[in-house]
């Protein structure tokens, strides 16, 4: 039952085979047993949890459910839900029990899904490794001493573990798809301003966007069935016609399900700065995708390799002034002693924010400040718009562009800790996309040396149905996103 | 001893009159209990977002047209941050680089003359909340306590040029603009309540320096008395200091009403990198020609215009126009009053609210709208003193028993009270008679030449009469009779 | 270009995060090394290129002027519940000097 697909649990439970309490439990029986090892959840409530899952019983027996309905899905925790710890990884919300709910977790409320719990991040989603969460570093279910990519660590960790079937994570620079990629899930982060933004607590808010984390591009498209969808409350969010972003996988499938595709390949994801080992599986899967129809031209992007300074001064800049609430004063830690106000504000936020957060914030102060807000803050933004323009002009060539999710597998836990240039080095395939404002997946596209790779999928404006569709179609003729670690049976 | 030129510009903040706040649907009403009118996004909890308010945009327009701004087709909003505890985001939503209205100008009236003062800009921003250092009944061991409904109501700042030489220019400049947004109905005015708040930088310079000397920031100003008091203060200051051979370091000061002083505020070495920029939470507001020209045509007649045209369509005097124009709720009483009164009653009217009416309404503590006499009533019995119906004395007796609420109209009052004129001659000619006879001494008297006895025989005439005679007919009839 | 210590301790101060001097120190070469890899945008010609603040070119939504929430004391309790320090209504912080 456990191992089954969205659609199939769905089923299940529609056909009262198992009932969401059942279901819920089984989870929530993983998950206290695998946690302790992979450290994936830093809030568990059971009893809040079942309680969801009996409403949702409740619902399927008057034959009210929804395809969501009594399904477990863990949340990543820097969404706010009410009456749950919500602490973005982060001391400073060591605290913070949320007075509301965020709309990504009232949408998956009004569907009926379960909250099976709050998944560990890195504090306040800036990282690519999870090492920076205040409650401690999550293990990769591959292999234990690597990380599981980030900032969406916990989440990814704990679908690929099947401790919960589904989970929801947030992608500024990649935290969905590079977690994604490094443990073996789908995961995609839609076109900005699809999903509403409101209660998710904010890094960079120009680059921010939630999205979903499964096994399967079809697990996907019904996530974001849920997910997506208009909000009054946050102005970036879009006021489209509702789509069923599942509506392309449904068709009949031949032997050339995508006959009349263009996939465009950048150069700059085929240079040197990628591991041979994974460029080999990305090679593999084009190869893969010519047999399904597909045709590939070269395109380029040439901005592309300026997407990690430009994101390192827009994202900072956004975050510095996005912290500056956590102050001491309203919620969140405040220093146990200090002199005055200016001191309690410093001794706050020195002790409730970790190192790498303080970084981005200093980075962050010092590129706004009086005299470098044209040579930094400008200059990224014009970049940001280069950027934007490269790839507008690819998708008059080709219909989704196609390279690597991560330059690697999984590294060692530590191995880039010390570095943060290594580290946001990490996300250079990754990045440009939120600079876009593009939506894109990761899926797993093979193994090396015992761990998955990601590949990605970036397509234009809106075009999420059919990037699900091109995963799908790839997910239809592959076993890759099949594969289960070992030792969490 | 140097000639000095004093500089002033005011920025004036202007609390918009809509009902909700500008990115929040908490309400603006002021007084209530401490944040019980501050939700999650005035509180900023994590992960809440902003959207703007259509109202508190519609206002700034109605200001751009009323004083001939550029409204900017496109306009941006920006963050300023800095850490302050009345500041819950850390940052407040303000415009900076592209403002929403540009330029503009506005009148004002120096005794008889007028000046031409050039705004910079307009911008929206949030308020932030309120610090209290002490409450009454609750003790907060020297700390301070932080309400935040007002943080998030609308605010227009009004940036002017450097345009203004004296306080008294100043002052003039800012009533003239707090008519004006009260007129436009953009903002209550309500100074106690913090509704319109000026600051005024001024600085001195030696009479013909082209360059401006150094400025300092009056904070806060929140009376047109206390505005004049620290300008004033503050030039003598400045001057002084720089007599002595001193320095003048730019500053933000504040105003002590106790001392009449300025004093500089507790310096913020940080206080001027605000780390502009634009804030990724709001979406780039675009204002079209359609939508400006149908609040253009909902605006009412400006003050100007109006006095224009109470002076040409009215015959009053042009000081009579001012003061009639001072807020929209006066002038169109005045006009409603008149359309009662009917076109010959223009100018008893002006007289009867410039006076009568103002000093009732001053003596209750009453503002125009809550006038006892509506003016509809005022022009009707206005009508009567013009027909002759009644004298200027009896009217006051109409109007107040209008104000004392004891009748629904000035004929009805008439009516039931018996005050119309007696203009019958025949009847008034009959009481004559019976005076003269009654009053045989104060006749001989007369006829022996003292006038004063001729002013007790009217006088007892209109009091015989209970005042409704006609004076001049009394006066008319009796130099007949006793001339026989 | 590269940043100096005086320049990490005053951005620490804007920013509000008490910073000792080892600390410094130790950030200052951290985001020396930041600065090298975001000095490479500086050599691209960006005249004429508007700045892209959003990933949408769309207009902001403006919301009626009406109020949705008001005067709610459970929703101020629930506010104050999570809060450090507050009384009477009010949050509570060291005394402000003006």
């Amino acid at each position: 039952m456990i191992t089954d697909s969205l659609q199939a649990l769905a089923s299940a439970l529609a056909t009262r085979k198992v009932s969401s309490v059942e279901l819920t439990r089984q989870y929530l029986e993983r998950i206290a047993r695998h946690n302790p090892q992979l450290n994936a959840f830093i809030t568990v409530d059971e009893a809040a949890s079942l309680t969801q899952a009996s409403a949702a019983d409740e619902r399927l027996a008057k034959g009210e459910g929804g395809p969501l309905t009594g399904i477990p899905i863990a949340h990543k925790d820097i969404f706010c839900a009410q009456g749950w710890l919500t602490t973005c990884g982060s001391k400073m919300l060591n605290n913070f029990v949320s007075p509301y709910d965020a709309a990504v977790i009232a949408r998956f409320k009004a569907a009926g899904a379960v909250l099976l719990g709050k998944t560990n991040m890195d504090e306040f989603a800036m990282g690519s490794s999870n090492e920076t969460s205040f409650y401690g570093p999550v293990k990769n279910p591959w292999k234990a001493d690597c990380v599981p990519g980030g900032s969406s660590g916990g989440s990814a960790a704990a679908v690929a573990a099947v401790l919960a079937p589904a989970a929801t994570g947030t992608d500024t620079g990649g935290s969905i798809r590079q977690p994604a990629a490094l443990c073996n899930l789908t995961g995609m982060k839609p076109t900005y301003g699809v999903v509403s933004r409101y209660g998710m607590i904010a890094f960079a808010s120009s680059l921010d966007q939630a999205g979903p984390l499964a096994h399967s591009a079809a697990d996907c498209a019904l996530l974001l069935n849920a997910m997506a969808g208009f909000d009054e409350r946050d102005s970036t969010s879009l006021e489209r016609p509702r789509e069923d972003y599942g509506k392309e996988l449904a068709a009949a499938a031949d032997d050339r399900p995508l006959a009349g595709l263009k996939i465009g390949l950048p150069a700059e994801f085929f240079d040197h700065g990628c591991s041979p080992d994974v460029m080999q599986l990305v090679e593999a899967a084009i190869a893969e995708y010519r047999k399904l129809g597909a045709e590939t031209v070269a395109v380029n992007l040439p901005s592309m390799q300026l997407s990690v300074a430009a994101y390192y001064v827009i994202a900072p800049a956004e975050a510095s002034s996005n912290l500056a609430r956590f102050d001491g004063v309203r919620y969140g830690y405040r220093a146990p002693e200090y002199q005055d106000l200016n001191d309690m504000y410093s001794k706050s936020r020195a002790q409730g924010f970790g190192a790498e957060v303080k970084r981005r914030i200093l980075i962050g102060t010092y590129v706004l400040s009086h005299g470098y807000y044209d040579a930094y803050y400008l200059q990224a933004q014009r970049i940001r718009r280069l950027i934007a323009m490269d790839f507008a002009k690819a998708f008059q060539q080709c219909d989704v562009i196609l390279g690597p999710t991560s330059p690697s597998t999984a590294f060692k836990l530590g191995e880039k800790a010390a570095d943060p240039v290594q580290m946001y080095l990490s996300d250079i395939y990754t990045i440009a996309v939120n600079l876009a404002g593009l939506p894109a997946l990761s899926i797993p596209c093979g193994f090396a040396g015992g761990l998955p790779a990601g590949l990605q999928l970036i397509g234009d404006y809106f075009t999420e149905s059919r990037l699900l569709n091109v995963a799908h179609r790839y997910q239809q003729a592959s076993d890759w996103h099949l594969q289960r670690p070992a030792g969490f049976n | 001893m140097k000639a000095w030129e004093v500089v002033i510009g005011i920025e004036t903040h202007a609390q918009l009159s809509t009902t909700a706040k500008i990115f929040s649907g908490s309400s603006t009403a002021f007084g209530a209990e401490p944040n019980l009118q501050a939700n999650a996004v005035d509180i900023a909890l994590p992960g809440v977002l902003p959207v703007l308010n259509k109202g508190a945009v519609e206002c700034a327009i109605r200001f751009g047209l009323a004083v001939g701004a550029e409204i900017a087709p496109r306009s941006v909003f920006a963050r300023k941050n800095y850490f302050y505890p009345d500041l819950p985001k850390g940052y407040q939503i303000s415009q900076y680089e592209l403002p929403v209205v540009i330029g503009g100008q506005l009148t004002i009236a120096l005794g008889e003359d007028e000046r031409v003062v050039n705004l910079t800009r307009a911008h929206l921003e949030e308020d932030a909340g309120k610090s209290l250092h002490e409450c009454p009944g609750a003790n907060f061991h020297g700390r301070t306590g932080i309400d935040l409904n007002r943080a998030g109501t609308p605010l227009l700042e009004i940036v002017t040029e450097p345009d203004m030489r004296s306080s008294a220019e100043a002052v003039a400049y800012a009533r003239a603009l707090h008519a004006l947004v009260r007129w436009i109905g953009i903002c209550d005015g309500n100074m106690q309540e913090g509704s319109f708040r000026c600051d005024a930088n001024v600085s001195v310079r030696p009479v013909g320096q082209a360059e401006f000397g150094t400025r300092r920031e009056i904070k806060n100003l929140n009376s047109f008395r206390f505005m004049q008091q620290a300008i004033d203060y503050e030039v003598q200051w400045q001057i002084a200091t720089l007599e002595d051979g001193g320095r003048i370091e730019q500053a933000t000061v504040l105003f002590d009403p106790q001392s009449g002083e300025t004093r500089a505020m507790r310096s913020k070495e940080d206080a001027h990198d605000y780390r502009y920029f634009p804030d990724p939470d709001l979406l780039p507001l675009v204002i079209d020609r359609q939508w400006i020209d149908e609040i253009a045509r909902q605006l009412p007649e400006l003050p100007a215009a109006r006095r224009d045209r109470l002076t040409t369509e009215y015959g009053l005097s042009a000081y009579d126009a001012k003061l009639l124009t001072t807020s929209l709720e006066l002038a169109t009483y005045y006009e409603t009053a008149v359309a009662a009164a009917g076109a010959s009653g223009a100018k008893p009217c002006a007289n009867w609210v410039m006076v009568d009416l103002t000093a009732r309404l001053n003596k209750e503590e009453l503002d125009i709208s809550q006038s006892p006499v509506s003016p509809e009533q005022l022009g009707g019995m206005v009508a009567r003193i013009v027909d002759g119906t009644i004298s200027t004395n009896i009217a006051r007796k109409v109007f107040d028993a209008l104000c004392n609420g004891e009748g629904s109209s000035a004929d009805q009052i008439i009516a039931s009270q018996g005050l119309q004129q007696i203009t019958d001659s025949g009847a008034l000619e009959t009481l004559i008679d019976e005076l003269l006879a009654a009053n045989a001494t104060m006749v001989a008297e007369f006829r022996a030449g003292k006038e004063k006895a001729f002013n007790a025989l009217v006088g007892q005439a209109m009091k015989a009469t209970r005042g409704k005679a006609n004076p001049q007919q009394v006066n008319a009839l009796l130099r007949r009779k006793l001339g026989e | 270009m590269s940043l100096t210590l005086e320049q990490v301790h005053r951005v620490a101060h804007l920013a509000r995060i008490e910073i000792s001097d080892g600390e410094a120190q130790n950030t200052l070469g951290q985001l020396n090394e930041i600065f090298s890899l975001i000095e490479e945008m500086q050599a691209v010609d960006t005249r004429g290129v508007e700045p892209m603040a959003h990933a949408q070119d769309v207009a902001q939504r403006l919301r009626a002027d009406r109020v949705t929430e008001s005067g709610q004391r459970d929703q101020r309790a629930a506010f104050q519940e999570i809060a450090p320090e507050t009384e009477a209504g009010l949050y509570l912080v060291p005394k402000v000097i003006e």
